[in-house]
């Protein structure tokens, strides 16, 4: 942001906390930004002629009389196509030593789709890895985050997630980055090719964490350019949003205002949601779909952060490593995709929604058995065979290596009822069980056998 | 709100969000509506605080840009909204936008709309005659709204007695049109129109009495009304962790309850979520009337990105438009997903203010709000010895899905039916998640109800109820028997109890609501399936060993599933039911 000759310079800053400064000054619009001894910063409060700017770069060496210059306006990003293939940081200046970018200047954090506007979120988007596709099928316009422990492979997973999804543009808002993660995702996308279409707004660990506030809005608004003006599918990777809201409690503590749970501002819910809510479907085509992490301290989701997002998302994702398979898998019970029920069974084979029931309750009844069998008691055949089952229901479709069509997943599913139970364990809906039992010899023909194999 | 001569005006001096301080020249009320000059558009918002000559205001929309000494004009009333014919199968915001009229993709801040249909014209039929007595909330004649008689009525607003000067005749008329003049005792004369405008925040009271709901409101869901069953007028409250079916449940209830007209506030909600009431309400069918579900439904949508004042005011606008249809005597059903989400609008604001905090930091008063809030459902008796009601459902997301938090806790004093989702049931995906144990519906406590319920449905009823509920206590019990001791270490018996428990839980409790025959269960249907399920549950079955008896029940599910997924007394509902029948013979004590 260049100075203009007209402007009025103050330099006169009456308080000064970690995160904020306030001054004397007129005519200053709410939510104006400012340049402050050399740093970008945000208005957040009038009370009066008593202005209060949020840093984001931190007020490490503002002085009592640094410079502050008010711009006029509210934070922008110039888009047009010129994005696609750039880095960014959170204020939307290249940091891959390329050129500015030209285009229209939009504001950031701009107004809400009517949601009599949007449409019905109906595009499955197919991933290969049965642990989402089978059991939490995504859907375009979704938004939906990983709550995942820090040791898990959740950027891995996210970034192959955002290359097999066949969107036109992938947007990436990193937020408290480390260089190496960042660096990650661009040998990734550059190795597949992606890089055209990818723009990436990054705030690195080494950057102040303040900064990060500004990110998610950048890469939205650039989104809504790219779903809204040029009607693209577009897939929004946000990571991390936990560091995020902890940027938001920061601002606001420095305010003095009274946290609620987890020190978390009160505002939380609001906060999380506008970002969230850019997700949407457009009747002409265009869609914004939001892969996000959340990362979790200890697996704990009543945290304020993984509990607001839950309630704002549409489902989330959850990595484990189950231990009998050595793999990482997408946990069944604990993931959800609240918008599958708008594909499975309709865009997929009509099998779908019954087999992934059928699949879950039996591992469930699996992961009891295993509890009995920790606690020394003895097992009975229905117990060993969901053992059975659960271990290969893990590796050939839980676990994220899997890279399968949606039919495939279904047929393994009928082939693994079939070894392990009876139709009636099974308990699915009678036609479907006609038309796709596997004709292989299963556990009931096996049983039939048995007996007149005794009698001989 | 008393008149004023002159209406007051300010200037902005203080921004926090979206609080605005504003400095008055005049008197002004609380909750009175100001319009906060921004250079091109003005901005609605609402005095929540009065600090002579400070007034604090909350705005209902983003206050980006906005400067000190900006120009504000106050209204001189409440937030109001307008009743009258053309309400059903609109989709408004919170303050009653029409969002279908809003132009663009997005929302511009500070573009109101009329709600209503100001050129349509109505059919209308005088009920009323000239000369007539009446007052606040008479019927002075009907129109039809979308198959729905629609009263047209004296405003509420008014007070007293008066005489019907002259009524229209029937014939079509606009909104706008007088349709009737009355005067009052001293001979002034009112015009009227068909429609009325009235302050959201407070209850519409002019009916003769509220007595206690007695009558049951079908659902269609097994386990709300067999187990704990909701009542016309009644209120319930449905909280739960994400994830465990919430709005998958008010969904259902939406399209199934038995009422004439629905009530859909989703407040500070998913949009997506609105976004599919808007798409499949108008594509299904009402199993009532043969038409399209939409037409006796409203929607008002605050989305959780939509501004947070404004989610407040949804749930006030909702339960007012409830309020009016209840005084033509209709039966009005009001959902609102989340009430969480409207208290937790209330904390920011309580905040921003810098009020001191009760618990979590929501305001000291929350408990009495939402109490003041669910007292405005209920079943009344009107003034001329009609009946309406309005039975309200809200749901509560309550933080980390612990129920002991201010809001989850404040609401149980308050609603009647508590339906507790619990998330052990919703992963292992028995849906819908509703805890049987530690729901309860109090209206069974009821004797009025007690008699309805054994009337109407059966005389055995309270007491089959008690003894499925007796039931399934008696298989969690035995379950966690198990658990402690080992499948041997315990009688055989154990196993029969927790299994029959678990008839209960897969046939009676666990529901599909994406299956087109057993998303809605009929309350007759409900009797017959309750009356097979309680007949298997007093049988006594004869083992060997506990390795049998899950096996053997498993069978017994399997086919009371078939049954549920069959169409009522079908060939395929009875060839399911003559297989149980043998599978109960097997091991049936002589």
């Amino acid at each position: 942001m260049e100075t203009r000759a007209f402007q009025k310079i103050h330099t006169r800053i009456t308080n000064i906390t970690k995160a904020t400064c306030s001054l004397k000054a007129t005519g200053v619009g709410y939510e104006e930004l400012a340049i402050v001894h050399g740093k970008l910063a945000q208005v957040v409060k009038i009370k009066g002629d008593t202005i209060t700017l949020q840093i984001f770069g931190g007020t490490e060496g503002i002085p009592t009389n640094g410079e502050v210059i008010f711009s006029g306006k509210p934070p922008s990003l110039k888009v047009s196509d010129a994005l696609a293939g750039r880095f960014f940081d959170s204020f939307g200046n290249p940091i891959d030593g390329g050129p500015e970018v030209e285009g229209e200047e939009r504001e950031i954090g701009g107004p809400t789709v009517n949601p009599v506007r949007r449409k019905q979120p109906s595009e499955l988007i197919a991933t290969g890895i049965a642990g989402i596709d089978l059991n939490n099928t995504l859907v375009s316009g979704q938004k939906i985050p990983f709550f995942a422990d820090p040791d898990q492979p959740y950027n891995q997973v996210m970034a192959m997630v955002a290359l097999r999804a066949k969107a036109d543009k992938i947007i990436l808002g990193g937020m408290g980055l480390a260089n190496d993660d960042y660096l990650f995702f661009k040998n990734v996308f550059d190795n597949a090719g992606a890089l055209d279409h990818i723009v990436s707004f990054v705030n690195s660990t080494e950057d102040p964490p303040v900064e990060r506030l500004l990110v998610p809005d950048m890469a939205l608004t650039a989104a809504e350019y790219f779903a809204v003006d040029k009607n693209q599918k577009v897939l929004v990777l946000l990571t991390d949003m936990t560091l995020f809201a902890d940027a938001l409690a920061i601002v606001s503590n420095r305010m003095d205002q009274i946290p609620s749970k987890d020190s978390m501002p009160g505002s939380l819910y609001s906060d999380l949601a506008k970002i969230y809510e850019k997700a949407v479907q457009f009747p002409e085509g265009g869609s914004i779909t939001i892969v996000a992490v959340t990362t979790l301290s200890g697996g704990d989701i009543t945290h304020a952060v993984p509990d607001n997002t839950g309630y704002i998302t549409e489902g989330q994702l959850f990595l484990r490593k189950d231990t009998d398979i050595g793999k990482v898998i997408v946990d069944p019970f604990r993931s959800l995709s609240r918008l599958k029920q708008l594909v499975i069974g309709k865009k997929t084979r009509e099998d779908h929604p019954s087999v992934m029931n059928a699949a879950i309750r039996l591992f469930a009844d699996a992961s009891n058995a295993k509890i009995k069998q920790e606690n020394g008691f003895d097992l009975t055949d229905y117990d060993e065979r969901t053992l059975g089952f659960a271990k290969e229901y893990s590796r050939e479709l839980l676990a994220i290596d899997v890279n399968i069509e949606i039919d495939k997943m279904l047929d393994t599913g009928w082939q693994l009822f079939n070894t392990y139970f009876t139709k009636a364990e099974v308990a699915i809906k009678e036609d479907l069980v006609s038309k796709y039992w596997p004709e292989e010899e299963g556990l009931e023909e096996r049983r039939k056998k048995e007996p007149s194999e005794a009698k001989a | 709100m008393a008149e004023k001569a002159k209406r007051s005006r300010g200037k902005v001096i203080s921004i926090i969000a979206n609080l605005v301080l504003v400095e008055v020249d005049g008197p002004i009320a609380q909750n009175e509506i100001c319009f906060i000059k921004l250079s091109n558009t003005s901005l609605m918002a609402e005095v929540i605080k009065v600090h002579e000559p400070i007034a604090y205001v909350q705005v209902f929309e983003s206050t980006r840009s906005l400067t000190i000494d900006t120009e504000v004009e106050f209204t001189g009333n409440m937030l109001e909204i307008t009743l009258g014919p053309g309400i059903l199968s609109k989709n408004f915001d919170g303050l009653q936008n029409d969002l279908d009229k809003m132009e663009g993709i997005f929302l511009k801040r500070g573009e109101y709309t009329i709600p209503l249909d100001p050129e349509k014209k109505w059919d209308f039929i005088p009920l009323a005659s000239e000369g007539d007595t009446v007052t606040a909330g008479s019927w002075l004649g009907e129109v039809t709204e979308n198959q729905q008689p629609h009263k047209i009525m004296v405003p509420f607003k008014l007070t007293g007695t008066f005489k019907v000067k002259s009524l229209a005749k029937k014939g079509a008329y606009t909104i706008k049109e007088k349709i009737a003049a009355i005067t009052d005792g001293e001979g002034n004369t009112i015009d009227l129109t068909m429609t009325q405008k009235w302050p959201v925040k407070v209850p519409i009271k002019v009916y003769d009495s509220k007595p206690r709901p007695f009558r049951l409101l079908e659902t269609g869901v097994r386990t709300i009304d067999t187990l704990n069953p909701i009542m016309e007028g009644g209120t319930g409250f449905i909280p739960g962790p994400f994830g465990s079916g919430k709005t998958v449940l008010q969904h259902a209830l939406s399209k199934q309850a038995e009422a004439d007209i629905v009530i859909v506030a989703a407040c500070g909600e998913r949009a997506n979520e609105v976004v599919e009431l808007f798409t499949e309400f108008p594509k299904l069918d009402d199993p009532r009337t043969g038409r399209k579900l939409m037409e006796r439904t409203t929607i008002i949508a605050n989305t959780s990105n939509m501004p947070v004042a404004a989610r407040e005011a949804s749930v006030y606008t909702a339960m007012t438009i409830a309020e009016y249809y209840r005084q033509m005597g209709l039966k009005v059903l009001m959902l609102a997903d989340s009430t969480s989400r409207w208290a937790q609008a209330l904390r920011e604001m309580s905040n921003r203010m810098e009020e001191l905090p009760g618990p979590d930091a929501y305001p000291m008063d929350l408990t009495a709000i939402i109490a003041s809030f669910y007292a405005r459902a209920g079943y009344t008796c009107l003034n001329n010895s009609k009946t309406g009601s309005i039975t309200f459902i809200g749901t509560v997301s309550p933080a980390g899905g612990n129920l002991k938090e201010p809001v989850t806790e404040a609401t149980k004093k308050a609603a009647r039916c508590f339906y507790a989702l619990s998330q052990d049931r919703a992963d292992s995906k028995r849906y819908p998640a509703i805890d049987p144990i530690d729901s309860y519906s109090k209206y069974l406590e009821y004797e009025g109800v007690k008699e309805y319920l054994n009337e109407t449905i059966h005389e055995d009823w309270i007491s089959n109820i008690a003894s499925v509920k007796n039931f399934l206590i008696r298989g969690h019990e035995a379950s966690e028997q198990i658990d402690i001791l080992g499948d041997d270490g315990v009688p055989v018996t154990y196993h029969v109890d927790f299994w029959k428990s678990e008839v209960v839980d897969f046939v009676i409790l666990q529901q599909d609501a994406f299956d087109e025959i057993d998303a809605s269960t009929p309350v007759e249907r409900q009797r017959y399936m309750l009356e097979k399920v309680l007949s298997i549950c007093n049988t006594g079955f004869s083992f060997d060993a506990f390795e049998d008896v899950a096996e053997y029940f498993k069978r017994i599910i399997n086919e009371l599933k078939q049954m549920n997924y069959s169409e009522f007394e079908s060939d395929k509902f009875k060839g399911h039911e003559d297989q149980l029948e043998k599978i109960i013979e097997e091991r049936k004590d002589a």
